[in-house]
């Protein structure tokens, strides 16, 4: 225990001397990088525009109240649109992320020297990229409208169930694969009997929590053009519809939260 | 499990199913069915202009054979740079508001009012995407990064002050008792007794949220909050896809390199 003499009386001491310098030097060098970054921040920032936000909040505030409810009915389209882009989204990026986990896991690969890696290049490149910039990239080359959002979804999904799937598939029980072995069972008995049955719960959870999280992403997708409520959100904007645009809002929070509620209903059956 | 219906020695082994109720499972694949065909009947697709677009999906791989650097190079490492320093910063502030708000939001340690009302500032900050959320910034605080900022430090209050206020709530309440024992004040208890004990997690968190910000700091660019966004996108709308190339190896490089730092400094807290 790191003790300081004072007069003949030893005083407890969190950290002996040498810790603290580290701790202290930590701190400084944190400081330091904060400051200077914030610093090059407010040198490219028109200060008189941040003085003046509470004025425009207000403003702002004032033309989105109250919401134009008659606009809801305009709505249902596009949010239908928007499920569709998550759950599709979710599907096709199931459909690649499954046999990419099982290349990129330890204990599946077929080769740990030349495969793994690929796999797990594959992971994360599409986990790097956002899904509005793959959207981005989509409306460029396929044109705008759901479809664009669709495979964004998709391609950003794959790494995110790829590796939660890959890490469940290295914690699985070996002894029970062994089992199975035993029997005498072939290479695709031994995934279908010893594997998946061990990894079924998780990856159900791990679907409907990536599907929760692309119904968030599904919605902003239209600001760049790739369908679903985001579009109605960007020409509203565009045409300072501000009234409108509350209700869009109001419809995101309430889609994102029953989302959120459907998806903690099914993982909490599943666990 | 076993068939006992059929005759002993000719019985067959079934795999258990996932979901054990019959009726329950039926109705979920024919409403998966169902689903699937009206969703896939009211999905408007322009095969003719997907088509169209695939030679430049070609063009778009090709581009990362060679990714081109050089010919934007000062923009690119201009919204590089910058998007880095509004990581730093936002994460800086995002966490200093988390912490007050983590401890509010903490069920063992805060009053109930103080509880909801820290809830609902964690819930309201979830429910957006930070691409609305910056949308609203820029309006309000004009083009650049410093919008950007605001956003991902309001978006890394939804995540940190949830998980921290969770990891709290899970803590040693023995630890506690015993600093309040010893007749500790307030900020003594916080700083002797939960402070260590959710430590390790803190800097977990502060790591990994580090890194989903540079993330987003790549998309608050697109709507003008500043970063490699904006970059980004006027490669894509001009379809100089080599250049866009460039861009997305770096940020991919950039997120590895912080991924592989957080774990090991992770590893080395822990």
């Amino acid at each position: 225990m790191p003790t300081v003499v004072q007069d003949d009386t030893k005083i407890w001491q969190r950290r002996d001397r040498k810790r603290q310098l580290t701790v202290w030097a930590g701190w400084f060098f944190g400081t330091f990088i904060f400051v200077y970054c914030f610093k090059l921040i407010s040198d490219k920032t028109t200060w008189f525009f941040v003085t003046d936000a509470g004025r425009q909040a207000a403003d702002l505030g004032s033309r989105m109240m109250p919401p134009e409810w008659g606009y809801m009915n305009d709505l249902w389209r596009p949010l239908w649109d928007t499920i569709n882009i998550a759950t599709l989204g979710t599907l096709i990026a199931i459909v690649i992320a499954v046999p990419v986990a099982f290349l990129a896991a330890r204990n599946t690969t077929p080769s740990i020297a030349f495969v793994r890696p690929i796999a797990l290049l594959i992971i994360v490149s599409s986990r790097s990229i956002n899904s509005l910039i793959w959207a981005l990239l989509l409306v460029a080359i396929v044109g705008p409208g759901v479809f664009a959002g669709i495979i964004a979804i998709g391609l950003r999904s794959i790494g995110f169930v790829a590796k939660l799937l890959y890490e469940a598939i290295e914690e699985i029980d070996e002894k029970q694969v062994e089992a199975i072995t035993a029997t005498g069972a072939s290479g695709p008995q031994r995934l279908s009997f010893g594997i998946v049955p061990q990894i079924l719960p998780a990856f159900a959870g791990i679907t409907v929590f990536r599907w929760d999280i692309n119904i968030r992403e599904s919605t902003v997708l239209g600001l760049v053009g790739a369908g679903g409520i985001g579009l109605e959100l960007n020409a509203k904007i565009m045409e300072l519809g501000w009234s409108s645009v509350s209700v869009i809002l109001l419809a995101i929070l309430a889609t994102v939260v029953v989302s959120e509620w459907v998806s903690a209903k099914v993982r909490h059956a599943i666990i | 499990m076993t068939d006992a219906s059929a005759p002993l020695g000719r019985r067959t082994w079934k795999r258990p199913p996932l979901i054990a109720n019959p009726m329950l499972r039926w109705a979920l694949v024919v409403g998966a069915a169902a689903y699937l065909a009206v969703a896939l009947g009211t999905t408007e697709v322009n095969w003719g202009r997907v088509w169209e677009g695939l030679p430049r999906g070609k063009k778009f791989l090709l581009a990362f054979a060679p990714p081109d650097f050089a010919s934007r190079w000062d923009a690119i490492l201009d919204g590089i740079l910058e998007s880095l320093w509004m990581t730093a910063v936002s994460t800086v502030i995002g966490i200093l508001l988390s912490v007050p708000i983590a401890l509010g939001a903490a069920r063992n340690i805060a009053p109930l009012p103080v509880y909801y009302f820290c809830r609902a500032i964690i819930a309201g900050s979830r429910s957006f995407q930070e691409v609305i959320l910056a949308i609203f910034f820029v309006k309000l605080f004009g083009f650049g990064p410093f919008a950007g900022v605001v956003t991902l430090s309001v978006a890394t209050i939804g995540f940190f002050a949830k998980l921290l206020a969770e990891d709290i709530e899970d803590m040693d309440p023995t630890q506690a008792e015993a600093v309040r024992a010893t007749g500790g004040g307030w900020f003594q208890w916080l700083n002797y007794a939960i402070q260590p004990q959710v430590l390790p997690r803190f800097i977990g968190l502060s790591l990994y949220r580090l890194d989903i910000n540079f993330r987003e700091s790549a998309i608050v660019g697109i709507v003008g909050g500043g970063g490699i966004g904006a970059t980004l996108n006027t490669a894509f709308d001009r379809y100089e896809f080599d250049s866009a190339a460039a861009i997305l190896i770096i940020i991919i490089a950039i997120v590895m390199c912080v991924e592989y730092t957080s774990g090991y400094v992770r590893k080395w807290v822990q």
